[in-house]
């Protein structure tokens, strides 16, 4: 179990028990629970009245800015880690800072960029 | 052999974290809430003090019939738990309570945990969306919103341990945590653990289940066995959370006196017990505030805390 692999094998094999805890549980259930469908009880519960068309019904959806926002800030965000890692190694202290204050410059100015054309406000 | 046993220690070891702590922190909810609202709370089951209110619940849970409903999308709808309980299980593996005790001690540990993390919020997307419900829906929707806002100031303030302490395994971080550390990353760790408690949805920011207009959100339609595994990763949540929060911010197994895995779990309560009493405490965030709270303080906030460990590390160590 040694190298760089072996300690995602653990992650693996406990990844595969968590699946059957899950299959084992629902089993379990299976075997103990009574099964008596009727169609009312096989309808959708939604807010307990019968549900008026479709279960799919379209919304404005409000939150697709904040994907946006997520893509353009998350994509940088993950070069902050490896970069995290030798951010102090020697000979790279001042770069890494003035770096550093560069990354926050662009992250800054565009929330407040989106802070001015009122994505983040709903009324 | 030895290597097989060793194996094996870590995998039970994990599995009795994983379904003990979260029964704990679910029965210290019950009386926490109860007594923080002037109530008894559970008194019967068990005998004293109702200990045993989450076993009964588990064995109820167990025998109900488990309903699909027609307009449901079926896998989908049959996956879900165990796609939101399963990750916290994996990112258990990963924490380590003491010095060397940690089950898998992965090179980046911390971009792991909050890799998966990530995809147990995926579970609830995948209920919302199968349940052929329009609140759940709508439940769902809240949750990938929230999801996408609380996920960035989550990360930044991750980084900026990350930055301090120069590498991404977990145990790397508590080696060289100092106690000065405390102050100096005060703000991420208030930014990690609030945007935390956004990822698992809790109060008072559980808007995609909010009971009093969408029902119970993405668990609406769910009965039986499945909604029980929703009910545990949420608690499974809670122990991550706290766990992590106390490996990054407050130094995981350091402290006086006591050995390490003690104060660990020391800190994981008492972390766990802060989830508790803010559910207590606040009234739920509405939709807009919520995603406002995200991206004008959260994320800002998040940002100068890695400007701050940025100048002291350079400037100062």
């Amino acid at each position: 179990m040694g190298g760089y692999f072996g300690s995602y094998a653990l992650v693996v094999v406990l990844f595969a028990i968590g699946a059957v805890v899950v299959a084992a549980a629902l089993f379990a259930n299976r075997m103990l629970r009574p099964s008596r469908p009727t169609p009312e009880k096989l309808t959708s519960y939604e807010c307990g009245v019968d549900p008026v068309g479709e279960g799919w019904a379209q919304s404005q959806v409000r939150y697709y800015v904040f994907t946006y926002l997520y893509v353009v800030f998350a994509v940088d965000a993950v070069f902050l880690f490896p970069w995290a890692t030798v951010y102090a190694a020697p000979g790279f202290g001042m770069t890494t800072l003035v770096e550093m204050f560069l990354f926050l410059g662009f992250i800054a100015l565009g929330i407040l960029y989106a802070w001015r054309k009122r994505v983040l406000a709903w009324t | 052999m030895a290597e097989v046993l060793d194996v094996l220690v870590r995998i039970a070891s994990v599995m009795v974290a994983f379904l003990l702590l979260p029964l704990i922190v679910g029965q210290a909810e019950h009386k926490v809430m109860a007594h923080m609202q002037a109530r008894l709370g559970p008194m019967y089951a068990g005998g004293f003090h109702g200990w045993a209110q989450l076993i009964a619940d588990g064995v109820k849970f167990m025998q109900k019939e488990d309903i699909i409903p027609r307009a449901a999308d079926r896998r989908v709808f049959a996956l879900a738990p165990g796609v939101s309980l399963v990750p916290y299980l994996v990112v258990m593996a990963a924490i380590p309570i003491g010095p060397g005790l940690v089950a898998a001690d992965l090179d980046v540990g911390l971009f792991f945990v909050l890799a998966v993390m990530g995809v147990g919020v995926l579970g609830s997307i995948m209920a919302g969306w199968s349940s052929g419900n329009k609140y759940s829906l709508l439940g769902g929707m809240r949750s990938a919103a929230q999801l996408m806002s609380y996920e960035l100031p989550l990360v930044l303030a991750a980084s900026s341990v990350a930055m301090a302490a120069g590498t991404l395994s977990l145990s790397g971080i508590v080696d060289a945590w100092q106690w000065w550390w405390l102050p100096w990353q005060a703000a991420g760790g208030v930014v990690f653990f609030i945007a935390g408690l956004a990822e698992l949805r809790r109060p008072p920011f559980d808007m995609p289940i909010a009971e009093s207009e969408l029902i119970m959100g993405h668990m609406t339609e769910y009965t039986g066995m499945r909604f029980a595994l929703f009910m545990l990763a949420e608690y499974v949540g809670i122990v991550v959370l706290s766990a992590l929060t106390a490996v990054l911010f407050l130094g995981g197994w350091h402290g006086p006196l006591l050995p390490g895995p003690v104060w660990m779990l020391v800190k994981v309560a008492l972390l766990s017990f802060v989830v508790i009493w803010l559910r207590v405490s606040y009234p739920r965030l509405r939709e807009d505030q919520l995603q406002k709270l995200a991206w004008i303080g959260l994320v800002p906030v998040a940002l100068g805390q890695l400007a701050l460990t940025g100048l002291v590390k350079v400037l100062i160590v």
